[in-house]
């Protein structure tokens, strides 16, 4: 027994060491992006290849707001990815409080019905979507841009899961001291199931923040453009200068890496949440 | 919370005249039935607005030849579905599903089995176990635009890490994405890069759902760690398997950003054209609704024919130990 634990210990630190070389080559892109980000165009097309820029620079983040509405993007990108985060979850959890937690006819249609809108793939519903909204007039609006995205499916059935698991009792009693819906839902519900919604509000803004297919089709002004559909462009409009796209997508990552370092937790739970749950 | 109840109990109730109505067969209270369908009207609305009208609409759009340069629009029946498939360009057609099947194969092949590979590494008692699982999920939460910009620079035929590195190793160099032949391998290569690290959650989140008491039964019956993987760790991750084979499956039929933006008019030669990328090219670059439309409806019944068969499989293959 003894000699099966030794042996154990000794084997992890060979996973260990391929586990690592792995993880670096899965981050080495983002470690190549950051050092690239500050170097000059001399040191992107030296060889053999530098790893650290030769001289520092912050030009590279200057050439991006001359030669693009960069700041534009970014507050686009903010402010639909905030619209669509917030209409998403309080349509949801609305939803799921009325689904779960209040008795009426059709509520397991309905949620079976979402649960079948999940299957369908955006890209056949892309086409009459993208005409109804353009014979609104929408296009090249942030209407346009947020409305067609409020899907709640998905965040909708994940909160009802855990809404559910409320006691019923509990809100009964409540109800009858003569609380309203909103004051169950609001302080009773709702903070049982803190984790859910916090998950659930950081997957909305994620999909919001790295949306692309919609915001693509229905922008063709530049004043619209979210910040992937800015940096597809750049690709061309800067006939790759790649120490300037390298910078343009660190600050496009930058506040996904800040909610990743502090929020990973959550967001593997949630990941991991929707593959037992199925 | 007993005196009050007992309190609420002598008290008549006055302030709770709880009005009934009978719905299809069963008692409802009236007051939950008028708020809870109010609660659901702008879910419901957004249902109606974003999936049930666009589902009905792309369905009759796919019989008529509606072109938004031309301005066309009338009926045609069966005709886009019949040019599609027999038509004039109906290679075009074939090529992007022919494209998409490959795609889909060849990065499931690795996402599979380099995640469970790298997830059953995980599940052992590694130092820094937080920071490997973090670095292999990494990609998977950076938009797809900025780390395919990255790629885009790996990929550079002069200037790019990955021909210098070949370069230097004595190897000659490879032209990644402008050439037919290794274009699509580029853009697959990036996928499995991109998606592994939540192949690698869920299949470490399953191995650690194992009761160790199987484990252990395993042990005390001389099973090698081999064995121990073989026949007790991987049939009952079977679930997880199916449904990480299904949203690998999907996804794969539906990716569109990567493909558009490292390779935006197709590829050489047409070589990156994905289904999705011909749906694309159909309707906003040629006008073709009505076509497009179609080749959606089309994508969406291969989408659904494969999750039907892996469902059966899935389903008929459950192991229960218990």
């Amino acid at each position: 027994m003894q000699l099966g634990h030794k042996k154990l210990v000794r084997r992890n630190w060979v996973l260990f060491i391929i586990l690592f070389i792995g993880a670096l080559s899965m981050l080495f892109p983002f470690v190549w992006m950051t050092l690239s980000a500050f170097k000059t165009k001399a040191d992107v097309y030296s060889y053999p290849p530098q790893w650290l820029p030769s001289v520092w620079t912050w030009q590279n983040f200057k050439d991006v707001f001359d030669m693009i509405p960069f700041v534009r993007y970014y507050a686009n990108s903010i402010y639909t990815s905030i619209m669509q985060t917030a209409l998403v979850m309080v349509i949801s959890i609305l939803a799921a409080y009325a689904l779960t937690k209040l008795r009426f006819p059709g509520q397991r249609i309905y949620s079976a019905f979402m649960l079948s809108s999940m299957f369908v793939p955006a890209v056949v519903t892309m086409i009459p979507l993208y005409l109804v909204v353009s014979s609104m007039g929408l296009n090249d609006t942030y209407a346009g841009i947020i409305l067609p995205q409020i899907n709640t499916a998905f965040t909708t059935l994940l909160l009802s899961s855990f809404f559910a698991a409320v006691p019923n009792d509990l809100i009964d009693a409540a109800r009858l001291d003569g609380c309203g819906h909103m004051r169950v839902l609001t302080k009773m519900v709702m903070p049982n199931s803190k984790g859910a919604i916090s998950t659930a509000t950081l997957f909305t803004f994620l999909g919001a923040w790295k949306s692309y297919t919609w915001p693509l089709i229905i922008t063709t002004k530049t004043e619209y453009r979210t910040l992937p559909i800015g940096l597809k462009y750049l690709v061309t409009e800067s006939s790759s200068e790649y120490q300037m796209m390298m910078a343009a997508s660190l600050m496009a990552i930058l506040p996904v890496l800040i909610v990743f370092i502090f929020a990973e937790k959550q967001l593997v739970r949630s990941i991991t949440l929707t593959g037992m749950k199925s | 919370m007993e005196s009050n109840a007992a309190a609420r109990a002598q008290k008549p109730p006055k302030l709770h005249k709880v009005r009934k109505i009978r719905m299809f067969g069963s008692v409802y209270n009236l007051s939950e039935v008028g708020v809870g369908t109010l609660l659901l009207i702008p879910s419901a609305a957004f249902l109606i607005f974003i999936f049930v009208v666009p589902v009905i609409q792309v369905i009759q759009l796919s019989f008529t030849n509606y072109n938004t340069i031309t301005g066309a629009m009338r009926g045609v029946g069966f005709a886009n579905y019949v040019y599609l498939l027999t038509g004039d360009t109906s290679e075009y057609f074939y090529q992007a599903l022919g494209h998409t099947v490959v795609y889909a194969a060849v990065r499931l092949a690795f996402d599979i089995t380099i995640a469970l590979l790298i997830a059953v590494m995980l599940d052992s008692n590694v130092p820094l176990k937080k920071f490997l699982r973090a670095s292999y999920f990494a990609p998977v939460v950076v938009p797809i635009v900025a780390s395919s910009l990255i790629w885009i620079w790996f990929y550079d035929v002069n200037i790019g890490p990955f021909n210098q590195i070949l370069n230097w190793l004595g190897l000659p160099s490879c032209k990644w994405l402008l050439s037919e032949k290794t274009s699509l391998m580029s853009i697959i290569l990036f996928s499995i890069w991109k998606g592994l690290g939540y192949n690698v959650l869920l299949f470490l989140a399953g191995l650690q759902n194992i009761s160790d008491s199987y484990i252990e039964a395993g042990r005390i019956d001389g099973a090698s760690g081999w064995q121990l993987f073989w026949k007790i760790k991987l049939p009952l991750l079977r679930p997880i398997m199916s449904f990480v084979i299904m949203m690998d499956l999907i996804g794969a039929f539906k990716v569109f950003t990567e493909v558009n933006v490292m390779t935006p008019d197709g590829g050489p030669l047409r070589s990156t054209m994905l289904l999705v990328n011909y749906i694309y090219e159909l309707a906003f670059t040629n006008g073709r609704m009505g076509r497009a439309s179609a080749c959606a409806l089309i994508l969406f019944v291969i989408i659904f024919i494969c999750t039907m068969i892996q469902r059966k499989i899935g389903a008929s293959k459950t192991v229960d130990y218990d």
